[in-house]
């Protein structure tokens, strides 16, 4: 069984997203044990970038945020390692290319092998380019995680045969083609197959949890933490158990 | 020179982009290999070219400079002679053609100095599509003349305010934009960067450039030129004056980089000189960047210039010593603006400033029967306000 499969093992899983070190790796720390201890299945930890061209304003605005705090690659893998300590939930990172290439990607590797980080999921680096990282991956047991978007029905498929860990499937501007792309991506995918919701409404959350096998909260708990800084924990953690009672069927 | 379908030339370019471009630039791709093959797309862009854009743009002897600098004959490849004032239109021009021949009604750029802007804004105009143009908030004040240049030509400029708030910056926006906006909407890049199929295709539509050199260098001299100068930033006038002659290995091709306050200090825009191997904005390249692999806040005089990568195509004849790439500050550039001005009486974009600046120390160190040929990438109306500011006088737009 890989690392990150027994995040799904129960139901519909809940993805929690933090970005290491907004605003600091303490907040982080605690954020990461309020989702624990209140449904999250999953984290994925941002290693945060100067230029995240993937992501809207509000994850753009994290990731300088956490920058401007002092967050080093050093620093955050020390984290995670030492977090392992209070922490059992499976672990992924994400991050841009250019941070674990800077690294050096078999040193960031290894070190992701030694602080218990089950997946990687690079932003910037597309089924085409995968090859540069998925050796190292494989060599030190860490899933790299494909994501896959609207498109046609063959590439989806090229994509979701080889996926490991999950397989995260991007936000699509049109309902229709979001539930195209998870119907392609359960077909063939043999990893678990993860959404974001459209909004951070109990509604939304249901919809999206109906497509796929787990539903991954970035933007909404990113918001938190913007609004409420080193207070943001405790609200990450009120937002996640409403989130997994929605999930649930349960009334909130 | 592109080595491999993917695009890579040696290890550079390649395409670390996020999935939800994958499709765009796969569909770009295809309709590229289609219509680069096309007799009629190419007759259409050839009269384009010509009719519109004013090409072949003239290959100039500067007499006078060649006198005052006392060593080789001095060529200057008049780029800035083009309709809207820069070489970005050759490449625009193909752009724009290839979207509106692939169904597409709206056109996004990035802009630094505002001539990549202004030139789409141009095109969008003249081939009836709808014009969206990102900017850095920093270089719609360093360019406004541009800004308004563009909004006369119907496009929305869009300031952007992230990061630097510079030329990287407008251009991680215009990706940005493009992942949520594919289907009527096409991304028209302005320099030899980005993921493939974005570097070979804006080379291959520069390369205009060095065709016309070579020919025109013949009909003069009746032989090649000793050297090539051109500015660099993402570099695609350098790539489009380089690219004819790289496999005649007695031409020294040199890409002048901005440095800004210096090499030696952190204020400086010369990715060759200063950085280091990376992967940013879809291509794997030299980059400006701390021991982290955070991109770097740059700075050169030249908005144009002020970006912290390089193309994969110029990495790559780096490292194999085809080009050579060095380092101009904004203090030579700005004397070069000037004596250019005073010499010739040809007043050069701050961008082309920096290759000229470089010739002002190559050239007497040349024979005099050697000849050395400096593209002049604009002209340097848009400078001329920020210049005098430079020199402590109080002129604005």
């Amino acid at each position: 069984m890989n690392k990150l499969a027994s995040a799904f093992q129960n139901g519909k899983a809940l993805l929690a997203f933090l970005t290491c070190g907004d605003p600091d790796l303490d907040t982080t720390a605690a954020a990461a044990r309020a989702a624990e201890e209140n449904g999250a299945a999953l984290l994925l930890l941002g290693v945060p970038f100067s230029d995240p061209t993937a992501e809207g304003p509000v994850l753009q605005a994290s990731n300088l945020r956490a920058l401007r705090g002092g967050v080093t690659t050093d620093r955050i893998l020390a984290f995670v390692k030492e977090l392992r300590g209070s922490v059992s939930l499976p672990l992924a990172l994400s991050a841009y290319a250019n941070v674990v290439f800077s690294y050096g990607p078999e040193r960031f590797l290894a070190a992701c092998r030694d602080a218990g980080i089950g997946g990687l999921l690079l932003f910037d680096v597309p089924y085409e380019e995968r090859g540069e990282f998925l050796p190292l991956c494989r060599q030190y047991g860490v899933e790299l995680i494909s994501t896959a978007a609207s498109a046609p029905e063959a590439r989806v498929e090229q994509i979701a045969r080889e996926a490991e860990g999950f397989l995260s499937l991007l936000p699509c501007a049109e309902p229709e083609d979001l539930r195209a792309l998870a119907a392609c991506a359960a077909r063939f995918s043999p990893a678990p197959c993860v959404v974001e919701p459209a909004a951070p409404t109990a509604e939304a959350l249901r919809r999206a949890a109906a497509l796929a096998d787990g539903v991954l909260l970035r933007e909404p708990l990113v918001e938190l933490l913007e609004r409420c800084g080193k207070d943001a924990p405790e609200q990450i953690g009120a937002f996640l158990r409403e989130s997994k009672r929605a999930l649930a069927g349960e009334p909130a | 020179m592109v080595t491999n379908p993917k695009g890579r030339f040696g290890s550079y370019g390649g395409q670390y982009i996020p999935e939800s471009l994958m499709n765009a630039v796969m569909e770009l791709e295809e309709a590229y290999n289609h219509y680069k093959e096309d007799p009629v797309f190419q007759q259409e862009l050839s009269a384009l070219l010509q009719d519109y854009a004013g090409r072949p743009s003239r290959l100039y002897f500067a007499k006078k400079m060649t006198e005052d600098l006392g060593g080789a004959k001095i060529y200057l490849k008049r780029e800035d002679l083009n309709h809207t004032g820069a070489h970005k239109i050759n490449n625009v021009l193909g752009q724009a053609l290839l979207a509106k021949k692939m169904g597409k009604t709206r056109l996004l750029a990035e802009t630094g100095a505002g001539q990549h802007g202004v030139a789409t804004a141009t095109a969008a105009a003249l081939l009836g599509m709808e014009c969206v143009v990102f900017m850095g908030e920093e270089d719609t004040r360093r360019q406004a003349l541009n800004v308004y240049k563009m909004r006369l030509l119907g496009a929305t400029v869009v300031p952007v305010t992230t990061g630097t708030a510079t030329l990287k910056d407008a251009c991680s926006a215009a990706f940005r934009e493009w992942t949520t906006r594919i289907a009527a909407t096409q991304y028209c890049l302005g320099s030899v960067m980005g993921p493939h199929p974005f570097p070979t295709i804006v080379r291959d539509f520069q390369a205009v450039i060095s065709r016309e050199i070579k020919q025109q260098m013949l009909e003069k001299e009746g032989r090649l030129p000793d050297a090539v100068l051109a500015c660099v930033g993402g570099g695609s006038n350098a790539i489009g004056s380089f690219y004819h002659f790289i496999g005649d290995l007695g031409v020294r091709l040199i890409g002048c980089e901005a440095a800004g306050r210096g090499i030696d200090t952190f204020e400086t825009a010369a990715t060759v000189n200063t950085g280091r191997v990376g992967i940013f904005h879809g291509m794997k390249s030299y980059f400006c960047q701390d021991a982290y692999g955070q991109i770097a806040p740059v700075y050169s005089i030249s908005a144009g210039l002020d970006y912290p990568g390089v193309g994969p195509e110029h990495a790559y004849l780096h490292d194999i010593g085809r080009a050579e790439y060095v380092p101009v500050t904004d203090s030579e550039a700005v004397d070069a603006f000037e004596y250019l001005s005073r010499t010739e009486g040809i007043i050069p974009a701050i961008e082309s400033a920096h290759a000229v600046a470089y010739a002002r120390k190559l050239a007497p160190s040349m024979r005099k029967d050697q000849i050395l040929v400096i593209t002049l990438s604009g002209r340097g109306d848009k400078d001329c306000a920020a210049i005098a500011r430079y020199r402590g006088e109080d002129l604005y737009e």
